[in-house]
């Protein structure tokens, strides 16, 4: 590995019968990331169940219930790496708590893949899948036409997918669509170029992956920095250190900028920004530093350091996309615990405008119940502002979860509007 | 391209000192894990640098299993006079003594299903509230489902089927009295990304991580270190080898592999080269196929 390697994090969507499964497997075992004790157990796993061959999928199951019912339960990250990059793969179910998981693996992802199976084209879960990529804006998206084996490799089919892809996406916010025709099973296009299909002029799945430019998907305009934890050693040579320690949000801090901290709107200038191994001349997303200012000013946990001149909205009325991510349902007038970045304030739904219908994506402006799984557009009232950017400008600024307060789960993800 | 962009290691780093702090503004009252074995000490070391130039504001707590090896006790001593930070033991020793554990019989006969009692015993004395450990889900596979952020419920139960979503970098740690959480902060390493930093960061690490002749006996597919608490077989015999261990863990169950490797580049080297899972060599996963799983249900750290 070179020293300038990068960490590209990708999810992948679709259902066992898309070959999702077979697919990790393949980039898995023909990168050599399957070790040989964890083949052998998949091999004794196939012949006990009758498979001929390694059956590659068993390669992703986790917990027993998974394996004892063949299905996935819950998101499970896998890791391989290559001589160009680490690779981070958030394997989501495509059966149960489908929208849950696939919103949770997205979260954090650069890349989405979307698996279709050749034979049956763009179908209702691809639209979904399609769908949950522009609303959680994966800045890329990769769409692996599998089972080509069985289509013939027929070039004619693959473009005609494209064209139904092309169709669908064009109503949404997703930037840059890539596709690849593939065999997860025979291996054709995952690592290996395909010799089945000559027609194809693109590289195979890895070598995208490989070579994507992912350094523009962080925001690196608007400096954010919320204030996790204040530092104050008291020992000798650091009797008067305040450091506020936190990670880059977005943009770039350098030292002797003109600060704002929100909310309070006390301003100061940037006098060092630290770490262990030494002071640094400036820090941009996703570093963790600790920042100390000119002047002393009292700040706290859940304020956001700023640059004077581009500063995010102090909001307490807030719209945003929400999914619904418990199985009790939105309860109306109810006080949550609202987390944006460092911050922690109480909310309410004051209005659901509408629910989305994952299925047509129409808007259902009737139905007002959020159930689990449910996408709607609400309007969040908080306690105390939140200092917010619109997600589509800010993946980690424009990003809240609610806490019910009487279980202490985590039921709704929500994006700024 | 752009130079304002990390690589694989400053980001995983950034990544970890990011929960670390978390962890440190949500609990009252968290430790952490140590072990003495390389995820622990990594661990720590990260903890270090998240609050530089402060002391690391909370305890280690190490569960002893009497099994030790000599090399992992001193390392952690050390350690522990170097940060000046607090020690915890929980002494699986004290928990038989107390009859709330009863001792394996047998060949293979391990403490390491013990310690789930002690560890649950040593989190709930000393009011912790959160317990941070070097887990990595690259080690097993009902690892891979953890969360940074792991929900245990009051009888210190993992329930991997009803696990809240985490989603962006959001953590929710809220919990009620008597529940703890377990903190992952190094979740996204893999092995070789803990070499690679191990050796870029040159941290120091116990001796038995590097090749050294020791006295040992080939037992399930590994060399397993002699010891006071090694019965042997009648077709066993102890020899002597040039070995190294790639995971620390009681001296009853913990296998080395036949090394050269005696410096952090060579393991490095080694490692890339490796065709078997780390846990290959540990004989408490080699139990059941959800070995792990179901200690992990109980309390496992």
């Amino acid at each position: 590995m070179l020293d300038n390697n990068q960490l590209l994090r990708f999810t992948t969507a679709g259902s066992v019968d898309d070959g999702k499964s077979t697919l990790i497997g393949r980039l898995l075992y023909d990168s050599k990331s399957i070790f040989e004790d964890q083949l052998q157990s998949i091999e004794n796993t196939s012949k006990k169940k009758g498979h001929e061959g390694v059956d590659l999928a068993l390669f992703t199951d986790g917990l027993r219930d998974e394996r004892e019912q063949g299905i996935t339960i819950d998101v499970a990250y896998r890791y391989f790496t290559t001589p160009k990059r680490k690779f981070i793969i958030a394997d989501t179910p495509g059966h149960i708590q489908y929208t849950r998981n696939m919103v949770t693996g997205a979260s954090t992802a650069n890349v989405a893949t979307i698996l279709i199976d050749a034979r049956h084209g763009v179908i209702e879960q691809t639209k979904r899948h399609a769908f949950i990529a522009s609303l959680l804006q994966i800045p890329h998206v990769i769409v692996c036409i599998n089972k080509m084996d069985l289509v013939d490799f027929s070039e004619d089919v693959y473009n005609e997918i494209v064209s139904q892809f092309e169709e669908i996406s064009s109503k949404m916010l997703v930037k840059d669509v890539r596709f690849i025709p593939m065999s997860a099973l025979l291996g054709d296009n995952v690592v290996h170029k395909s010799e089945n299909m000559p027609w194809f002029q693109g590289a195979p799945m890895l070598h995208t992956l490989e070579t994507m430019h992912i350094s523009s998907d962080t925001n690196k305009v608007d400096a954010r920095f919320p204030v996790q934890t204040v530092l104050r050693p008291q020992r000798e040579g650091y009797i008067d250190y305040r450091g506020y320690a936190g990670r880059m949000a977005s943009g770039v801090l350098r030292k002797g900028d003109e600060i704002t901290v929100m909310p309070s709107g006390f301003t100061s200038k940037i006098r060092t920004i630290g770490t262990y191994d030494g002071e640094i001349e400036e820090a941009f997303a996703p570093m963790s530093v600790s920042i100390t200012l000119e002047d002393d000013i009292d700040i706290s946990r859940g304020d956001m350091i700023v640059r004077s001149n581009n500063k995010p909205e102090a909001l307490q009325d807030i719209e945003v996309m929400l999914c619904w991510l418990n199985n009790r349902a939105a309860q109306p007038r109810t006080k949550y615990t609202i987390k944006h970045t460092s911050n922690e304030q109480k909310a309410m739904i004051k209005e659901v405008v509408y629910k989305i219908d994952i299925n047509s994506l129409d808007r259902n402006k009737e139905d007002k119940d959020l159930q689990m799984n449910d996408i709607s557009k609400v309007k969040i009232r908080t306690t105390k502002p939140l200092m917010v950017d619109s997600y589509r400008e800010n993946r980690t600024t424009g990003s809240i979860i609610l806490v019910d307060d009487t279980s202490n789960e985590t039921v709704a993800a929500g994006m700024v509007v | 391209m752009s130079k304002y962009y990390l690589n694989y290691l400053d980001e995983l780093e950034s990544e970890a000192i990011f929960i670390l702090r978390e962890v440190w503004a949500q609990f009252q009252n968290p430790v952490i894990l140590f072990s003495g074995g390389k995820d622990s000490i990594l661990v720590t070391h990260l903890a270090k640098k998240a609050f530089y130039p402060s002391k690391i504001p909370f305890p280690l707590m190490h569960v002893d299993t009497g099994h030790n090896f000599p090399e992992t006790i001193k390392f952690r001593d050390d350690i522990i006079r170097e940060l000046g930070v607090e020690l915890i033991v929980g002494s699986v020793q004290e928990s038989i003594d107390q009859g709330r554990v009863a001792e394996e019989r047998g060949k293979n006969a391990t403490r390491n299903a013990l310690q789930i009692t002690t560890l649950l015993d040593a989190i709930e004395t000393n009011k912790i509230d959160c317990a941070i450990g070097g887990g990595r889900r690259d080690e097993e596979k009902a690892r891979a489902k953890e969360r940074f952020f792991s929900h245990r419920d009051d009888f210190g139960q993992w329930d991997p089927k009803n696990q809240r979503p985490e989603l962006w970098n959001i953590f929710n740690g809220k919990h009620f009295q008597g529940e703890h959480f377990r903190a992952f902060p190094i979740s996204n390493w893999t092995e070789m990304d803990v070499w690679n930093y191990i050796k870029r960061e040159n941290i120091s690490i116990p001796s038995l991580y590097f090749a050294h002749e020791r006295e040992v006996v080939w037992r399930q597919d590994s060399w397993i270190p002699n010891s006071e608490f090694l019965i042997l077989e009648d077709h066993e015999e102890i020899v002597m080898k040039r070995i190294r261990f790639r995971t620390l863990g009681d001296i009853t169950i913990t296998g080395g592999i036949e090394s050269d490797a005696d410096t952090l580049e060579k393991i490095a080297q080694e490692v890339s080269g490796m065709r078997k899972t780390e846990r290959g060599n540990r004989s408490d996963d080699k139990r059941s196929e959800s070995a792990m799983e179901d200690r992990k249900r109980q309390g496992y750290f």
